[in-house]
């Protein structure tokens, strides 16, 4: 009896989340107004990496506070700590890898079912090779008339100097900052693009180290500490946000050769992930934490990024990103620094608000997914409404939509900036900006994955 | 050489100048002008080395780049003081605009959630380290004085001691860290857990050498006192309350003493290694920015673990002073 009716409870409890949910959704259309938050001490991790500015622009500028919310935010170790803090709830919400939420509601890792209402930057990542991978590479690159190399530089100028490391013997390693972190898969793209092979994953045989057949062998190094373990010597190159690129020109100790844009332009990056059963519980909270980080997001980017140079002075700070203001800056406005003196224009290097970046997309999530087949993480084949389903499981621009409309409803926000979301059904239109021109329409996974010459096809099992 | 700096120090060596001022003086002097020059000479080694020191963070900090790093750590220190006075002044004018229009509800008055400065780092590390350090005498100094009084005691105990003293406590920390996430589950904790695992590291480390000289104390008791408490029979606690702790009191500040140098120590590496609220953690943190204030802002963390490290002694060293009756204990 006693268990009927504590299920019983439970049931209830659900009925009544989710009939709040409905509730908050169907009073936007008569304009109420959004209760209190219901839990209103938070607590936020994030990683070193200038990505995490929502975050800190929405506590500086208190976005937070005005939501109602006191958001104590916290630098973790590494990605693996970060997680697991969201799920043991020892923090309330995270900046994630993209792949994060995605790899933990299937399963990859550790499992738990965590969700992402807000998708918080496109770009923002580059790869970059010691000094003396550089000097090798360099001979391989075509050269524009003032001698500097043409970008983007593939990685074909990399693979004679791969192939030179394995005949001698020599492993050739490389960092990522985490096995589903979108560098992981943006490193495997470019190599594979250059017709490198990064290796394959094989879970079910208790393979997780992504190194079956791998030409090039990627290991996880936490991003702070890339700089570091390049001048080491232990890896020849990484994959990883920002600052820690740049902090390798500056040090003098490796060159980034290619940024993720050039990879992928506009790349969805990184996400703010909760537990689903945070959103279920403090459905307000939640939706207030989405709008504090829109506003956020949209400061970031207004006026043509206007208010960067002082969003790099808040990160620049020891309690966030703490790295000099120079190196921050040098991405943050613009500007991407690739060999010392080579400073390029790359407006879009780091896209908070514009292209819709904040709106988390189906598709976006099933691009990540498409990629962990790929590379094997998930070990056999799916069909398309698999990879649709879940992405839906983790992707929320349902609650997005919600923080919104009651933005846009008590005239925080002007509507305008949102006019491209009227029509939206959660995919963006086939995405052709990839570095080997091959065509990304997120409603296609499985031909999509066959597309592939090194990799996985979408139902070939190792 | 060391005898003739020895002789130079204890005034031994007649340097010309000595006989003819009052010993008081003189002695005042030397205290004073012979510490001075070591500072000096270590300052300007320093110096010297530091600028010739290349890192890929820039050059090794010197004292200039320290004293700089001071005044920041202090100017952020007030900054942030005074967001925390703003931050409880809009948390009241929301929880009245509130209360406005909902009369029902009651304001609760949330803690700033700014993060600890420097300054709050080092009370944090003081607090955490004097806890850890009392809970530690509370159990040690009992213990000792069980194993020094009992023979068959010591012998049963004796090897588990020697087993458990020489680990590293960052090698009990993994097992700290999960026991206490497991056994120390409240909605509402009164402490943090990470205050509560750096704690009980510390006691750990704090543990061994004070029941090693407690027990060293008790066991090596003058013969003629416990003869005495003998032919007085005295009741076994009142044996111990007037004969075994004072005639202890040197053994066991001695072992205190040693033992609050190894909290220190062990603390700080806790603190970084488990990413702890602390000195350790500030100097993690900055290692991690990378940046190019980082290396001079650790120079000054380190330089104020040390001053703290050094006070500490101090104070255990005074207190021993003056609670002990065996007055002949050589400061060093």
């Amino acid at each position: 009896m006693q268990s009927t009716l504590t299920s019983l409870s439970g049931f209830s409890k659900k009925l009544i989340a989710g009939a709040a949910i409905v509730a908050t959704a169907i009073s936007f259309s008569s304009h109420a107004e959004l209760g209190y938050p219901e839990k209103e001490e938070l607590t936020f991790g994030f990683i070193k990496l200038t990505d995490m500015a929502p975050i800190a622009v929405a506590y500086e500028n208190g976005y937070f506070e005005d939501e109602g919310l006191y958001v104590t935010i916290e630098a973790q170790a590494n990605w693996k700590v970060l997680l697991d803090g969201v799920i043991d709830g020892r923090l309330d919400g995270a900046h994630m890898l993209a792949g994060q939420p995605i790899a933990a509601t299937i399963g990859y890792g550790t499992q738990a079912e965590i969700i992402t209402p807000f998708s918080m930057d496109l770009n923002g990542n580059a790869i970059t090779v010691s000094n003396e991978i550089w000097a090798e590479m360099k001979p391989n690159i075509p050269k524009m008339a003032d001698g500097r190399p043409v970008h983007p530089i593939k990685a074909d100028a990399l693979k004679p100097v791969v192939e030179k490391y394995i005949d001698s013997g020599k492993p050739f390693n490389m960092g990522m900052v985490f096995p589903v972190s979108t560098h992981n898969y943006e490193l495997r793209y470019w190599l594979a693009a250059g017709g490198i092979h990064p290796g394959f994953y094989a879970p079910h045989k208790g393979d997780t180290s992504g190194k079956i057949d791998a030409q090039a062998l990627l290991s996880v190094t936490p991003p702070p500490q890339m700089p570091a373990t390049l001048e080491a010597g232990t890896i020849y190159g990484y994959c990883v946000g920002e600052p820690w690129n740049q902090q390798a020109v500056f040090k003098g100790i490796g060159v980034p050769v290619v940024t993720d844009y050039e990879i992928w332009k506009n790349n969805p990056e990184k996400v703010f992930g909760i537990t689903k059963e945070f959103a279920e519980k403090y459905p307000n909270t939640t939706i207030r934490l989405t709008r504090a980080l829109i506003r956020a997001a949209i400061w970031l980017d207004e006026n043509n990024n206007a208010n960067r140079k002082e969003a790099v002075k808040i990160l620049a700070k020891s309690e966030y990103v703490g790295a000099d203001y120079e190196v921050i800056a040098n991405s943050m406005t613009g500007t991407f620094e690739y060999e010392k003196g080579d400073k390029r224009e790359v407006p879009d290097f780091n896209v908070f608000f514009r292209y819709n970046a904040t709106y988390p997309y189906y598709s976006d999530a099933i691009w990540y997914l498409t990629q962990m087949r790929r590379w094997g993480q998930i070990a056999e084949g799916k069909s398309d409404e698999w990879y649709l389903e879940t992405a839906k499981k983790v992707y929320r621009p349902d609650i997005y939509m919600q923080a919104v409309e009651s933005l846009i409803a008590e005239k925080i926000v002007p509507a305008t900036l949102f006019d491209s979301l009227e029509s939206v059904d959660g995919f963006r239109a086939p995405q052709t900006h990839f570095i080997d021109d091959i065509v990304f329409d997120g409603k296609a996974p499985n031909a999509y994955i066959d597309q592939f010459s090194i990799g996985l096809k979408a139902q070939q099992q190792l | 050489m060391p005898n003739l700096v020895s002789d130079f120090t204890t005034g031994r060596y007649d340097v010309g100048f000595q006989t003819k001022m009052p010993p008081a003086i003189s002695a005042f002097l030397r205290a004073l002008i012979l510490p001075m020059l070591g500072v000096l000479v270590f300052t300007l080694l320093w110096s010297f080395s530091a600028s010739k020191i290349d890192t890929s963070l820039g050059k090794f900090p010197g004292p200039g780049a320290v004293a700089e790093q001071v005044v920041n750590l202090y100017n952020e220190h007030q900054a942030s003081r005074e967001k925390e006075l703003a931050f409880y002044e809009r948390q009241e004018q929301r929880n009245a605009a509130r209360i406005a229009k909902d009369p029902t509800y009651i304001p609760k008055t949330r803690t700033f959630t700014g993060k600890e400065t420097f300054v709050d780092q080092i009370g944090t590390s003081l607090m955490t380290v004097l806890s850890g350090f009392i809970l530690a005498a509370i159990i040690a100094i009992p213990l000792g004085i069980a194993i020094g009084l009992s023979k068959s005691l010591n012998t049963a105990i004796n090897p588990i001691i020697q087993i458990f003293k020489p680990v590293s406590p960052l090698a009990w920390l993994p097992l700290v860290t999960m026991v206490v996430s497991a056994l120390y589950v409240s909605s509402d904790p009164m402490f943090a857990k990470s205050y509560i695992v750096s704690l009980i590291t510390v006691t750990l480390c704090c543990l061994w050498p004070m029941v090693m000289n407690t027990s060293v104390g008790v066991a090596s008791l003058n013969s003629d006192w416990t003869n005495v408490s003998r032919v007085l029979r005295l009741p076994t606690l009142t044996h111990i309350r007037k004969i075994v702790l004072p005639a202890s009191v040197p053994a066991i500040f001695t072992g205190m003493r040693l033992s609050l140098g190894i909290a220190w120590m062990v603390l700080i590496a806790a603190e970084m290694l488990a990413q702890n609220p602390g000195l350790g953690k500030f100097v993690w943190d900055e290692f991690q920015n990378g940046s190019s204030s980082s290396l001079s802002r650790i120079m000054t963390a380190v330089l104020v673990i040390g001053l703290i490290g050094f006070m500490l002694d101090r104070s255990m060293l005074l207190l021993q002073r003056w609670l002990s009756w065996d007055k002949s204990t050589q400061v060093r």
